[in-house]
């Protein structure tokens, strides 16, 4: 890298933040592009829900923009329809938002280069799919300016399909009848997020005694099957993990 | 219930803030790093199958009274072949309301 740079001339040296800066955050938005065809449909199955549900319309499209983390909004939308007590709703969201520490653990040494603002901006941004493509792109860079315009990018790719999907599925949802199920891709989009993380032996346990015992204990006051179901379900994960490590 | 949602709201950017904001350089621990490897199949699996064994309240596999248990298993084979959300809501869908209008 030292050697690259020494190589360049000092016009090109000087051009060089405003490259970066348009390299990067187009980079990242091209990089989450086919995401978008996952992310737009769960987006219009958000707003959809939202707006058939005692939450509503409105309030349907705030979660997008004050939560911004689809699975939560989901779940936010599941319970409260479901006549969960609030505080449970809101335990259980932060819950399923809790692998954001690890995404945060990961970024940290990238970002501690990042000027104090972005620092505190764009977590913001940081969403699975934002993760998941910077942090693959950050192995073989290691320039502060492109990795921070590069998640720039991403994560505004992705937060403007988002909300855009959600306005446009609460429009569409006032108009579909409740005799169609569609609360049924509920279920449906969390099934394929599941896929991928039961690929180990630990995290299929993780999910399949974490289902069986939100299953036994659905009727669990104050709808709080679905939290004892996962704690549970880690409870499982770790312990099988251990077990394989003898 | 909008209180509700700037909370989660609030606890979500903190999360993600976290280890940015605070520790800079500073790696997980390792007593963290495994059980929050598991909350994403833990949570998951503990919302999709209440969804489709259960969706009434009750316990029911027969795709006569819930079509949605076996509707979810089709859309699960064809879940681990592709993992494209559009498909497996298509499909999925499918499945149900062709349960729904035969049974």
């Amino acid at each position: 890298m030292v050697v690259k740079v020494a190589a360049l001339s000092s016009e090109e040296t000087v051009e060089q933040p405003q490259r970066q800066r348009k390299n990067g955050f187009s980079d990242g938005a091209r990089a989450v592009a086919p995401l978008l065809l996952a992310v737009i449909p769960f987006g219009l199955v958000l707003g959809v829900t939202a707006a058939g549900s005692l939450v509503g319309g409105g309030l349907g499209i705030a979660t997008s923009f004050i939560i911004f983390a689809g699975a939560a909004q989901l779940v936010t939308v599941q319970l409260i329809d479901g006549g969960t007590s609030l505080l449970v709703v809101v335990v259980t969201a932060l819950v399923v938002n809790v692998r954001h520490l690890m995404y945060s653990a990961a970024m940290a040494p990238h970002f501690s280069d990042f000027p104090r603002r972005s620092r505190w901006i764009l977590p913001y941004l940081l969403t699975d799919q934002a993760f998941a493509v910077s942090i693959l792109r950050y192995e073989t860079t290691s320039d502060p300016g492109y990795k921070r315009w590069y998640f720039t990018g991403a994560g505004l790719a992705l937060w403007s399909s988002w909300q855009v999907a959600t306005v446009a599925g609460v429009v569409l949802g006032a108009q579909i009848p409740e005799s169609l199920g569609l609360a049924f891709a509920i279920p449906l989009v969390f099934l394929v997020l599941l896929i991928p993380v039961v690929q180990t032996r630990p995290g299929l346990l993780a999910a399949v005694v974490g289902g069986l015992v939100a299953v036994a204990a659905s009727e669990a006051p104050y709808g709080l099957g679905l939290a004892i179901g996962a704690l549970v379900g880690v409870t499982a994960g770790v312990l099988t993990e251990r077990l394989g490590e003898r | 219930m909008w209180g509700a949602v700037v909370l989660i709201g609030v606890g979500t950017y903190l999360t993600r803030l976290s280890f940015i904001g605070a520790f800079g350089e500073r790696e997980m621990p390792a007593w963290l790093e495994r059980p929050l490897r598991y909350v994403a199949p833990a949570v998951l699996g503990a919302i999709v199958l209440p969804a489709v064994v259960m969706p009434e309240g009750t316990f029911d596999l027969l795709p006569a009274s819930n079509p949605r248990f076996l509707a979810a298993v089709i859309a699960g084979a064809v879940a681990i072949k592709w993992r494209n959300v559009s498909v497996v809501i298509a499909v999925g869908m499918g499945a149900l309301w062709i349960l729904d209008w035969l049974l």
